[in-house]
């Protein structure tokens, strides 16, 4: 089996940055997890992303034009059903793949990748 | 706007408030692609112009201002590249461990600190780079992926060059707050990778463009006569002049040359919009003798223009419709079966409740008010939008059914917030409870949204 773990967490939280006291712990922490799921063969792909600040999201209705509009997918009728995590050049080439997905009532946020582990 | 100088002479001052409108879009625009930096450019520009404004008045204004602003801008902005790039250096002198986070999240080599990510912009610089920059610029400022006030503020600050506390000003919000709305656009073109670039689908976002335009446009039509205040810009000019810069950026553009032509037609008729009391004066009432003859030409020579193009679309029909009222002799002369059919166009393409509205009032004025309110009230959704009940307590008037006249105009001033039509809507209600004496115009009065 594969799964998808999706974390969802306060995005205002104090956390600290580069350089302050509590950083370096802090990261050694996730460091041994991603370790943890490397070396015991569990690991597809990860990542941290960037606040819902920067989200776009594109709704998708039928034939009509994919909108694109600022902020994260809040409605609640439509559930998550997948994701991919995708290489663009820019956000303009990130909206055309997200609308290519094929599924023509669907809505797709898209969000940077702030920091991936094994991004090369 | 530089603060900290001392008021230059009116002329110095003229030339400075020029190159911030007509030349600091362009400037910003080039240095942006060249520096992939947009905070970078538009703080260049902001430094030269405060340079302008010391120097100008004692020194006078240069030969060549345009010339002036890109080159001081663009020393500007290297004097900026450097300051950072030395106290980068000494950071990192004094606190090498940051350097290895700084490096992975920059991706630049660490010449710079990290929340210098570079702008996306691609390395084509066109046939015609400077006007190009302009157009990915005015693109950038409208993209699909920042919210309508990010887009209309970034569009005023950046493209047409008008300062924080003019924008704020002009939209009657806290400089503060502005400021704040403009931060947050360029953090999400940053973070999120919005490219300074002409993009694949131009038709598409130049309609995002164009609603935006629209949007200036409205807010200078609709709040001009409730502010005395004449430091305020206008909006309804600064609308206009940006479209005709989109018009030059994309020639023959149909819809381009729509828009132009609806703001100039509805601009020509400004001046008799609001009585001496700033009360709204409806268009059958206008006084026609001042409307701007010359601005109503330089409408209808535009829309030729669009309409040449056989590419119609809703701003196109929207102007036609205008050119219409503009264009007739007088209130009873006005060709309302065209005007019927353009909104039934307008309809069939948009299908917005604004249009459907419409299209109601001009059934009206050809077949009569039980006709119009047929058409009404065959709309759904509309319930909530306060012009559908004020056509509709306009034509119970006309079909002689005061009392649901009175509720319909009640209904309608209940939904706006705007002062001046709430006391048109509350004085209409009281006219329609007790008519005047029949004369010349009564029991005509209808209020199509926009003719006003």
């Amino acid at each position: 089996m594969e799964y998808m773990i999706l974390i969802h967490t306060d995005e205002h939280a104090e956390r600290p940055g580069p350089g302050m006291p509590g950083f370096d712990e802090m990261m050694a922490g996730w460091m041994a997890y991603n370790q943890r799921l490397i070396d015991g063969g569990h690991w597809i792909a990860g990542a941290s992303l960037q606040p819902t600040a920067t989200a776009t999201t594109v709704h998708r209705s039928g034939d009509a034009a994919p909108a694109v509009t600022d902020g994260p997918f809040v409605e609640t009728k439509e559930q998550l059903g997948g994701f991919y995590m995708v290489s663009a050049d820019d956000l303009d080439q990130a909206i055309e793949l997200a609308s290519a997905i094929p599924l023509p009532f669907a809505s797709f946020e898209i969000r940077p990748v702030a920091f991936r582990p094994d991004a090369g | 706007m530089p603060a900290e100088a001392a008021p230059p002479a009116d002329d110095t001052a003229a030339a400075l408030t020029r190159l911030a409108r007509e030349e600091s879009g362009r400037v910003l625009a080039l240095l942006a692609r060249r520096f992939g930096d947009l905070d970078l450019a538009d703080e260049a520009v902001q430094d030269a112009l405060t340079e302008a404004a010391r120097t100008w008045g004692p020194r006078g204004v240069p030969a060549n201002p345009p010339g002036w602003l890109l080159a001081v801008a663009r020393r500007k902005a290297i004097d900026r590249l450097r300051r950072t790039s030395s106290a980068w250096r000494r950071t990192m002198a004094a606190a090498p461990e940051l350097a290895a986070d700084a490096m992975s999240a920059a991706g630049d080599g660490g010449a710079a600190p990290s929340h210098r990510r570079p702008l996306l912009v691609d390395d084509d610089p066109g046939d015609n780079p400077v006007d190009d920059d302009r157009l990915r610029l005015m693109l950038l400022c409208c993209h699909p992926a920042l919210g309508r006030e990010a887009q209309t503020a970034l569009t005023l600050r950046l493209v047409g060059g008008l300062s924080v506390p003019e924008i704020a000003a002009a939209f009657l919000l806290s400089e503060a707050t502005l400021a704040q709305r403009i931060v947050r656009a360029k953090r999400k073109i940053r973070d999120a990778g919005i490219p300074l670039r002409i993009p694949a689908d131009l038709d598409t976002r130049i309609e995002v463009v164009l609603s935006v335009l629209y949007l200036v446009f409205n807010e200078g039509y609709l709040s001009r006569g409730h502010s005395g205040d004449v430091v305020r810009v206008d909006l309804v000019d600064e609308a206009v002049r940006l479209t005709e810069l989109l018009g030059e950026l994309v020639p023959d553009h149909p819809e381009v040359l729509g828009l132009l032509a609806l703001q100039r037609f509805h601009r020509a008729r400004l001046a008799t919009r609001t009585d001496a009391a700033g009360e709204l004066v409806l268009l059958e009432d206008q006084d026609r003798a001042r409307w701007d003859r010359a601005e109503i030409a330089a409408a209808n020579a535009v829309l030729h223009r669009a309409i040449s193009r056989m590419r119609p679309g809703p701003y196109q029909l929207q102007a036609v419709i205008a050119g219409y009222h503009a264009n007739a002799p007088s209130a009873a002369a006005t060709d309302w079966p065209a005007i019927a059919a353009a909104y039934r166009q307008l309809v069939a393409m948009t299908g917005s409740p604004v249009v459907q509205v419409n299209h109601a009032v001009a059934v009206a004025m050809v077949d009569g008010a039980e006709a119009g309110l047929a058409v009404l009230d065959a709309l759904a959704g509309v319930d909530g939008y306060h012009l559908f009940h004020a056509a509709r307590a306009e034509l119970l008037a006309r079909a002689g059914r005061p009392a649901e006249a009175a509720a319909a105009f009640t209904r309608a001033r209940a939904l706006t917030d705007n002062p001046a039509e709430q006391r048109h809507l509350a004085r209409r209600r009281q006219e329609a409870e007790q008519p005047p004496a029949p004369g010349p115009g009564a029991g005509r009065r209808v209020t199509p949204s926009g003719s006003s």
